[in-house]
C-alpha cells in the first residue's frame, strides 16, 4: 500500500534539462515543486572529478553513468510483422539515468532548428507539391513557429553559455556564422571554441568548395562565464573526454553547472533522487492528474498528490507512462487512429573516414571537445532544392570528431585484419593522421505511419510493468538523403588532401546494435488537432489538461541537428505558457 | 503492489550497489566530502576468474591478436589477458547491468545478442572447446604449446567460421575476443592491462591529461609529452629501494 506524502502545486518527472528548467521555472513563480528522479543525484566535484573523470574503458564502454538495461529496456523490430526481442545491450542509442540526465553525458552541441522546420507539411507541400512526399510519411507542423521559439532558444544559450558565431543577427547575415540559421535576436554569449588542426583544415577545404563553414554551436565554454542564474562556468580544457563523460571543469553545460546550484536553494523546491514514477494517477473521470505514484531504491511505494503534473523523463518513458497511465488514445497504425506512440523518430546518421599522409598530418586527435569542429548546413533541411533529388530532409554536416580516445577511436584503412601485426602496424601509423568525425553527418528522420511505440505484449520490466515495443525501419527517403550527404561530405574530405577516403552509408534495415544518437523523438507530439496530437502547441496534454510533456517525445518528426536547444526552447515555452497563461486560469489552454 | 512484481524487484535491488539509497534533497546542495565512487584499481596477482589452463591459452591468444614487435610489447605483455580476467570476474563476466529476464529467442541480426550466456559462461566454454580442438587436431597439443603460426591458422579458422565448437559459438567468441583484448591493450593502466601505458605509448595517446589549452592552436605539431594514467605515472613513485 503507497504511503501518501502531504500535496505540492507541481510534481515534476525526471530532473534532466527540462525538468531542471520547469522546476527552475515555477519555483521561481512561487510554486511548491517536487521533483520526482529514477537516478542518483550527481555533483562534478564528487562524482567526476578530473583525477578519475577520464576512464574510457568505464565510462564510454561500460557506460556507467547510463541507465543500465538491467534497471529497464525497450523491446525492438523492424517490421510490424515481426516478434519484437528485447534490447539486452544498449546500441543505437543510449538513455540517461539521473539527476541532469543526458545533459550530464552529452556533447553539448547546441543547435536550434530552421524556421521551415517547425511548418515543415506545410513548407514542403508549398514548395513541392503534396506528390512529392512518400505516401506513407506522416510529417506535420508543429503548432508553433520558430519567430515564436527564439526568445526562449536565446534564454536557453544564455543559460548555457553557448559558444559560437552568429549566422543571423535580426536578419543581418554575419560573416563566419550559418547563413541558413533563423534570425537570432543577439549574438552568442560567448565566442567560438578554438579549433584544432583537422577541424580548420576542414573549415578551409570547405570554404574553398564554395560552402560558408562555421564552428559548431558549442555548450563547452570558450572562456569563463557566469549565467543570468549567477552560475559559473570555467573555460574548456579541449580534455578529450566529453561526450559520454561528466565533465570535471564545470566546462560543459549541464543542468549541474547552470541551473541546479540556485535551484535547490529554493526553500519551495524539493528533490527526491533514487526514485521512479511508476505512474501518473487520475481521477474518475480520466481529465484530471491528481499526482503520481513513485517506488524508491528500498522498494518502498509513495503516492505525491499534485495539482500539475509535469511529465519530463527520456523521450520513450515518456511515452510508457502515458501508456501505463491510460492517458491519451494508443496509436493503432493499422487503423490510423490515436496518438500515444505515433510519429516516432530518430535520426539518419553516416560517417566518413579519412586518412591522410602520416608524414605530413598529425591531428593530434586528443586534443577536442564535445561540440567541437567546423561545420556546413547546405545540405540540411530545405536549404537546397529536392526537386531533382528525389527526397526530403537533410542534415548538417561537419568535422565534428570529439576525441581520439584509443579504445573507440583508432581507424584502420578499409582492408586491415581485424587483428594480429597487420592490425598493430595499422592502428600505430594511422592514430595521428586519420580524421573519424563519428556523427560527421546529422541527417533528419521524418516520420511515417509504420514508425511507432506501443506496450510489448511480451517483455516485462522489474516491477512487471511491459516494455515499451519499438517498431523502426529506414524508410527509402532517408536512404536516399543518406547516399547525397555522404557523398557531398566526402568531397570536402578528399579536398583536404585525404589519401584515402572511406564512405559509410547508413544503410536499411535500421541496425538496434549501431549507434547513431541518443536523439529518439515523437512518440507524444505536439500539434493543432487532437486527433494527430498528444499535445497542443504548449506541450498541454489534450486530454488531461493540467499534465504537460516536455522533450523531445513532443517532436512531429526530427530534423538534422541536435534536439537539446529545441527540447529546451519548448521547456521555457511550455513554462512561458504555464506562467502567464495556466496559472491565470487553469484549464485547456486551446480550444480544438 | 503485487508479490511477483515485489520479488523481481527484490532480485534487482540485491543486483544493484549500496549506493543506491533514495534520498530527500531541499534547502542544500547535498554534498559529501571525497570522492563519491572512486575507481576500483585492479592489482597484479595471482588469476580471479581464468583456470591455469585457461590463463595459459588466453595468453597465448592475446600475443596473437596484438603480438609483439621491435618497438612495442603484445597482448601478453601488456597485460591484456590479466584485464580479461578481471573483468570476467567483475559486473562485465556475469552480465550484471544487462537485461536478462527472458524468454530467450533467436532474433535478426539487427535486433542485437539474445543469447543467455554470460561472458563469463562464453569465456569457460569457448577456451575448454578450443583446447579440445587442438588437441584433437594437432596431435593432442593445447593452444598454449603450438607455434604461433600454428595458433594464427586456428584463429583465423575460427574467425572465418571454418572451426565451430559443439557447445558455444565460436564466432561468437571470437567477436568477443576482437572487442575484449584491444580493450586490455588501450584501456587505463588501472584495468590491469595497458600495462606501464605500453598501448598509449605506442600511438602517442597522452592519458589523462585533461587540459590542451596551451596545444590546441599550435597545429601540426606533434604532442611532446609522456602519458599520464588514473594511478599517475611510474615515474612519480620512487622505487622502494
Amino acid at each position: 500500500m503507497a504511503r501518501k506524502l502531504p500535496r505540492k502545486d507541481v510534481v515534476i518527472i525526471g530532473l534532466g534539462w527540462t525538468g531542471s528548467i520547469m522546476a527552475y521555472e515555477l519555483a521561481d513563480a512561487g510554486l511548491d515543486v517536487i521533483a520526482i528522479e529514477r537516478g542518483p543525484w550527481r555533483n562534478t566535484a564528487t562524482d567526476y572529478p578530473p583525477g578519475y573523470a577520464a576512464d574510457e574503458l568505464r565510462y564510454r564502454i561500460r557506460h556507467e553513468l547510463f541507465l543500465s538495461p538491467s534497471q529497464t529496456t525497450f523491446t525492438f523490430r523492424n517490421k510490424m510483422t515481426e516478434a519484437a526481442l528485447p534490447i539486452r545491450t544498449w546500441g543505437a542509442f543510449m538513455p540517461p539515468n539521473g539527476v541532469g540526465g543526458g545533459g550530464v553525458h552529452w556533447n553539448a552541441e547546441t543547435w536550434r532548428f530552421l524556421p521551415s522546420d517547425f511548418v515543415l507539411k506545410t513548407h514542403l507541400t508549398e514548395r513541392y507539391g503534396a506528390s512529392f512526399l512518400p505516401e506513407d510519411m506522416t510529417i506535420q507542423d508543429w503548432g508553433v513557429t520558430y519567430d515564436e521559439l527564439e526568445p526562449h532558444y536565446d534564454r536557453f544559450e544564455y543559460l548555457c553559455g553557448t559558444s559560437g558565431q552568429a549566422g543571423n543577427i535580426k536578419g543581418k547575415i554575419m560573416e563566419g556564422g550559418n547563413p541558413f540559421e533563423g534570425p537570432r535576436s543577439r549574438a552568442y554569449p560567448n565566442p567560438p571554441q578554438d579549433q584544432p588542426f583537422g577541424h580548420t583544415l576542414f573549415g578551409k577545404a570547405a570554404r574553398d568548395l564554395g560552402y560558408k563553414p562555421f564552428p559548431q554551436p558549442s555548450g563547452n565554454m570558450s572562456r569563463p562565464y557566469q549565467n543570468p542564474l549567477g552560475v559559473r562556468l570555467g573555460p574548456c580544457t579541449y580534455c578529450g573526454f566529453c561526450e559520454w563523460f561528466g565533465c570535471g571543469n564545470y566546462s560543459k553545460a549541464s543542468p549541474q553547472t547552470t541551473i541546479l546550484p540556485t535551484l535547490v536553494r529554493k526553500p519551495n523546491f524539493t528533490a527526491r533522487d533514487n526514485s521512479e514514477v511508476t505512474r501518473i494517477n487520475v481521477d474518475g473521470s480520466g481529465k484530471r492528474a491528481i499526482g503520481v505514484t513513485f517506488v524508491d531504491a528500498t522498494g518502498d511505494e509513495w503516492e505525491q498528490p499534485a495539482d500539475l503534473v509535469v511529465l519530463s523523463a527520456y523521450t520513450i518513458f515518456n511515452v510508457q507512462l502515458l501508456l501505463l497511465s491510460g492517458i491519451g488514445k494508443s496509436y493503432d497504425p493499422a487503423a490510423n487512429t490515436g496518438v500515444i506512440g505515433r510519429n516516432f523518430t530518430h535520426q539518419t546518421i553516416s560517417d566518413v573516414v579519412s586518412f591522410f599522409d602520416p608524414t605530413k598530418f598529425v591531428f593530434n586527435p586528443f586534443i577536442a571537445s564535445g561540440a567541437i569542429g567546423m561545420c556546413i548546413d547546405e545540405f540540411n533541411g530545405d536549404n537546397f532544392d529536392h526537386g531533382p533529388h528525389g527526397f526530403v530532409g537533410g542534415g548538417y554536416m561537419g568535422h565534428v570528431q570529439t576525441n581520439g580516445r584509443p579504445i573507440e577511436t583508432t581507424p584502420v584503412p578499409p582492408g586491415t585484419p581485424l587483428w594480429g601485426a597487420a592490425w598493430k602496424k595499422a592502428v600505430k601509423e594511422n592514430y595521428q593522421s586519420a580524421i573519424k568525425p563519428g556523427t560527421g553527418i546529422h541527417g533528419s528522420m521524418y516520420s511515417y505511419r509504420d514508425v511507432y511505440l506501443d506496450l510489448d505484449p511480451t517483455y516485462k520490466d522489474r516491477f512487471n510493468r511491459p516494455l515499451v515495443r519499438i517498431t523502426m525501419d529506414f524508410h527509402d527517403n532517408e536512404i536516399k538523403q543518406n547516399k547525397f550527404l555522404t557523398d557531398k561530405f566526402a568531397e570536402i574530405f578528399q579536398a583536404m588532401g585525404a589519401k584515402q577516403v572511406h564512405k559509410e552509408y547508413r544503410k536499411a534495415p535500421y541496425d538496434i546494435t549501431k549507434y547513431q544518437t541518443t536523439h529518439l523523438c515523437g512518440g507524444a507530439i505536439m500539434g493543432t488537432d487532437p486527433g494527430t496530437s498528444a499535445l497542443n502547441r504548449y506541450l498541454q496534454s489534450w486530454d488531461v489538461p493540467n499534465l504537460f510533456v516536455l522533450g523531445a517525445s513532443a517532436f512531429p518528426q526530427n530534423a538534422g541537428y541536435n534536439p537539446t536547444g529545441t527540447v529546451a526552447a519548448l521547456a521555457y515555452w511550455a513554462a512561458d505558457a504555464i506562467r502567464s497563461k495556466y496559472l491565470k486560469n487553469p484549464g485547456q489552454l486551446i480550444n480544438a | 503492489m503485487q508479490r511477483r512484481t515485489f520479488l523481481t524487484l527484490a532480485a534487482w535491488l540485491v543486483g544493484t550497489t549500496s549506493l543506491t539509497r533514495a534520498t530527500v534533497i531541499h534547502n542544500h546542495v547535498p554534498w559529501a566530502p571525497h570522492p563519491n565512487s572512486p575507481p576500483e584499481i585492479m592489482r597484479p596477482g595471482p588469476w580471479q576468474f581464468f583456470t591455469l589452463d585457461e590463463a595459459r591459452a588466453m595468453e597465448a591468444i592475446v600475443d596473437r591478436i596484438i603480438p609483439p614487435d621491435p618497438e612495442t610489447p603484445g597482448g601478453k605483455i601488456a597485460g591484456c589477458a590479466v584485464f580479461i580476467d578481471r573483468q570476467l570476474k567483475g559486473p562485465y563476466g556475469s552480465n550484471q547491468n544487462l537485461y536478462t529476464l527472458g524468454p530467450y529467442t533467436k532474433g535478426t541480426e539487427e535486433q542485437g545478442p539474445q543469447s543467455a550466456l554470460t561472458h563469463a559462461e562464453l569465456y569457460r566454454k569457448a577456451l575448454a572447446a578450443l583446447d579440445k580442438h587442438c588437441k584433437s587436431t594437432q596431435g593432442g597439443k593445447s593452444f598454449a604449446e603450438l607455434d604461433p603460426a600454428a595458433q594464427d591458422d586456428v584463429l583465423r579458422k575460427i574467425e572465418a567460421g571454418e572451426v565451430k565448437f559443439e557447445t558455444v559459438d565460436a564466432r561468437g567468441f571470437f567477436s568477443a575476443l576482437l572487442k575484449d583484448v584491444p580493450e586490455g591493450f588501450f584501456a587505463d593502466p588501472i584495468h590491469g592491462g595497458n600495462i606501464d601505458m605500453v598501448g598509449w605509448k605506442m600511438i602517442g595517446f597522452p592519458g589523462i591529461r585533461y587540459d590542451y589549452r596551451d596545444w590546441v592552436n599550435r597545429h601540426n605539431e606533434r604532442y611532446p609529452y609522456p602519458p599520464v594514467s588514473i594511478a599517475g605515472r611510474a615515474d612519480w613513485t620512487p622505487a622502494k629501494s
